[in-house]
């Protein structure tokens, strides 16, 4: 099938300070490439600092203002431009982001969620998706910081599928959560991909990787190191870098071999 | 193109570089005599900021104005840096009462508006050179120190030093070791954004009368005097004085800016 | 709401506190100076016109046998039943020469206050959401130069352009001289000067602060999400939300230097104000008149801080529904 997104040949860099007074740069993500499917769970696994949500910013053009990227990235056959993900932000494409801080602590979740409109449908529609994920229509009038943890990932993926998109970039969006609420978030993504999106998850988690996702990207020093299937991965088959039989060899489950 | 910390560096350079300059020149050259057959010229190749009603060159009692200030500014600044350092760290490292004590004394220092607070200060030495060094130095350290009380009291918190204190390493060397060092850097971009505000705060505290003696050659003193002239229309005895101790002001201003700029994470790899 | 009014309560003890320290350093510092009040020409013109009864209260004040404690805790009794003493130099008591002189200010203070908020807010927003471009240069190119330049000498300058060479402007005072009662408009007119001086250099400093804090806004990740969800009108749903406390903040944290500027800038303008009034009692040593202008001062900046404080709850849904559900 043909992809809905591809990236390819993706680098990141930022202008640093050394010691001193010279500046140079330094790269976070060099030469990454994947691509996700529609209707499949794509999971980029890699260490903490990878520079995974990098990879998130860019696609979606909001890196941070000392960043630089190069590289092609395709989403729907077509290259994706400044201008075309300044269109398709939030229509198309939508993240869905770690935690809280990322809802305006001063603005009620209704509002955030609808981003602004009043109109009766996009209050229904409001309505619809809270209920959807479990949340009253009291929610509607909470603040941020009366949310529980769980609650607010509920409430990230409720903003994401709002306007029903056809990608769905999820950056860590398990972090703190128990194994039951995090398999119930991942539920929630299998679910989307199922009615046809594509779905990038980006974690750091390999256990929970292997139980969602159809396909796995591994991540090592900015680069892909791999891309298999969770059952490729399990069985060792067609693994090429090292460092992805390091990574298996670390599973729990593996740990006599 | 340079970098922004090259930049930076060139600017203190260039400010450190007009400092000493102004006083050099101020120091050297001799009092600014009058001269009756040159008064009241207005800029001209010989007197570029024109002269006084007594003949005096503007350009010579400008430089030994500004000479005065940046003097009084240095002093000033540091005895202010060094009491907010010490008020600000006693107040994180102590806590307790010292920490209220020393946090409603920011207050109440706060309370009172800086050109007030230096009048009175000046009143209880009698005003002159000592009143206006007093007032100035004793008014501005509140601001630092809040910022260095709250400092000194995240870094309490940092885990490195809670463990330092548990394995009996003593408070003095904690404090002088680990705490002082990292508040160095707020330090310095304090003093440096300190001295325009101790420079300003001189130059106003005299032009009200309650600073420096009319016999100084006071960048206040001048100002205050052409007061009288103005309506006259001899707009060079305001606007040179004026300007030369903005623009000066301004270059440390902008230094001290661009440094906060530099230390603060956020902005620092702009 | 018993919560809140115990946070108000606990401000206004803070405040009075405040108010009495203040009190007594400002006593202290005019007790330590050796200008003696009585000796100076001031002093000693205005014994001669005063009743006994009023020199005696001004010996029991200032005079150089009742120890500085008793004399402080005399002046503290008078004030706490609102009478903060007669005034050497205006020959009225002090409260009275405070309320005509501050109505004055008032003017020229609330004014000052209005426009240097309002145009530092804005200058502040424009600045930060143009970030590194041009006009966010400009800004604050101009705000440090006009923050590096003494109040004073802006009112000098102002002066020298509007009053001296366009006549288009008074050059001081609060009306017209020898001139009976002044109209609105002629009020207007003399206020205008000292007024601009004023807003200038209050609003540079708004400015620059405001635009601080709209950065670290734009840095947040409320905002990257924003963004990432193709929000429109970011800068006015997101940004001026969250920029509107520290925007109160900072705007009731201006007042003391406004009325600190407005010493000053009185001072250039001959404006009867009580800046001046303050200046005119220090050079006179006309201690209880200085000593009430620097209470009622901090009264002022201290109301202003507590009026911040209960702002913010009334704002802030974190302070506001957290009381609530507590």
């Amino acid at each position: 099938m043909e992809p809905i997104l591809s990236v390819e040949d993706l680098s990141v860099s930022f202008a640093r300070y050394d010691r001193g007074l010279s500046r140079r740069s330094l790269s976070a993500l060099r030469g990454l490439s994947l691509a996700v499917e529609p209707g499949q769970v794509l999971a980029v696994v890699g260490e903490s600092g990878a520079g995974k949500s990098l990879l998130a910013h860019a696609i979606l053009h909001i890196l941070p203002r000392n960043a630089q990227a190069s590289g092609t990235i395709r989403y729907g056959g077509a290259s994706l431009t400044r201008e075309r993900a300044e269109v398709l932000r939030g229509r198309e494409v939508a993240l869905i982001p770690q935690g809280v801080t990322f809802l305006d602590p001063m603005m009620k979740v209704g509002s955030q969620i609808r981003r602004g409109e009043n109109s009766p449908d996009a209050r229904a529609r409001c309505r619809q998706v809270l209920e959807r994920y479990g949340l009253g229509p009291e929610t509607e009038e909470l603040y941020p910081f009366q949310l529980s943890g769980g609650m607010a990932r509920r409430v990230l993926i409720a903003c994401a599928v709002m306007e029903s998109p056809r990608l769905i970039i999820a950056d860590e969006p398990t972090p703190g959560l128990d194994a039951k609420a995090a398999g119930r978030v991942l539920g929630h993504f299998r679910e989307l991909a199922e009615q046809g999106a594509g779905v990038l998850f980006i974690t750091h988690d390999l256990t929970l990787a292997l139980s969602v996702a159809d396909r796995i990207t591994v991540l090592y020093d900015g680069q892909t190191a791999d891309t298999v299937s969770p059952s490729q991965f399990r069985a060792g088959t067609g693994l090429t870098h090292p460092y992805t039989r390091a990574l298996r060899q670390a599973m729990p489950e593996n740990d006599f071999l | 193109m340079k970098n922004r910390r090259q930049s930076t560096l060139l600017l203190l350079l260039l400010a450190g570089g007009a400092l000493c300059a102004v006083m050099l020149a101020g120091a050297l050259q001799p009092d600014a005599a009058a001269d009756f057959s040159q008064k009241n010229l207005p800029p001209c190749l010989a007197h570029p900021f024109g002269t006084d009603w007594l003949g005096r060159d503007m350009l010579g009692r400008t430089l030994a104005g500004l000479s005065l200030s940046i003097r009084l500014g240095l002093l000033t600044s540091a005895v202010s840096a060094a009491a907010a350092l010490a008020l600000g760290t006693a107040s994180a490292a102590l806590g307790g009462w010292v920490d209220s004590a020393i946090s409603w004394l920011i207050d109440l220092v706060m309370g009172v508006p800086h050109i007030l607070l230096i009048m009175l200060i000046s009143l209880a030495c009698g005003r002159g050179f000592w009143g206006v060094t007093l007032g100035v130095a004793l008014s501005h350290w509140p601001a630092l120190a809040r910022v260095l009380r709250g400092e000194a009291l995240q870094l309490r918190q940092a885990p490195y030093l809670q463990m330092a204190r548990r394995m009996g390493v003593p408070w003095g060397r904690v404090l002088t070791g680990h705490i002082v060092p990292h508040l160095l850097p707020q330090l310095w971009a304090g003093l440096i954004l300190q001295f325009p505000h101790a420079i300003l705060h001189e130059a106003s505290v005299t032009f009200l009368g309650f600073g420096l003696p009319p016999e100084e050659p006071a960048i206040g003193v001048i100002l205050s005097e052409s007061m009288a002239y103005l309506t006259t229309g001899r707009w060079w005895l305001a606007l040179f004085p004026g300007l030369t101790l903005a623009a000066t002001v301004s270059l440390f201003a902008l230094a001290g800016e661009r440094l906060r700029l530099l230390l603060a994470p956020a902005s620092a790899q702009e | 709401m018993s919560h809140r009014l115990q946070f108000t309560a606990k401000k206004l003890v803070r405040m009075a506190l405040l108010l009495l320290g203040v009190s007594l350093t400002a006593f202290l510092l005019m007790n330590a100076s050796p200008l003696d009040p009585l000796q100076t020409n001031v002093g000693q013109a205005a014994l001669g016109s005063m009743s006994p009864e009023q020199i005696a209260k001004l010996e029991e004040y200032w005079g150089a046998d009742t120890p500085a404690a008793e004399r402080y805790l005399s002046w503290l009794g008078s004030a706490l039943r609102g009478d903060l003493g007669v005034s050497l130099l205006y020959r009225r008591p002090v409260l009275e020469v405070i309320g005509q002189r501050l109505s004055t200010s008032l003017w020229l203070l609330a004014c000052a206050w209005v426009l240097s908020g309002a145009l530092g807010l804005g200058l502040g927003l424009l600045a930060g959401a143009n970030r590194g471009r041009w006009p966010d240069r400009l800004v604050r190119g101009c705000c440090l130069t006009v923050s590096s330049t003494p109040a004073f000498w802006l009112g000098l300058l102002l002066l020298i352009v509007f009053a001296v060479w366009l006549k288009i402007l008074p050059i001081g005072m609060a009306v017209p001289i020898g001139g009976g009662q002044a109209t609105l408009l002629e009020r207007l007119r003399h206020a205008l000067l000292p007024g601009l001086t004023l807003s200038i250099t209050g609003a540079a400093n708004i400015a620059l602060h405001t635009r601080e804090k709209v950065v670290d806004v734009l840095d947040s990740d409320y905002i990257l999400f924003a963004r990432a969800r193709g929000e429109r009108h970011i800068l006015r749903r997101h940004v001026l939300r969250n920029v509107a406390l520290p925007a109160v903040t900072l705007q009731f944290a201006s007042i003391g230097e406004l009325i600190g500027g407005s010493v000053l800038v009185e001072q250039v303008f001959s404006y009867p104000g009580l800046g001046q009034a303050a200046v005119s009692a220090g050079l006179g040593s006309d201690m209880p008149l200085l000593l009430g202008i620097t209470v009622v001062t901090a009264a002022l900046v201290f109301g202003g801080s507590l009026t911040a404080d209960l702002l913010y709850g009334a704002i802030d849904p974190r302070i506001r529904k957290g009381a609530a559900a507590q």
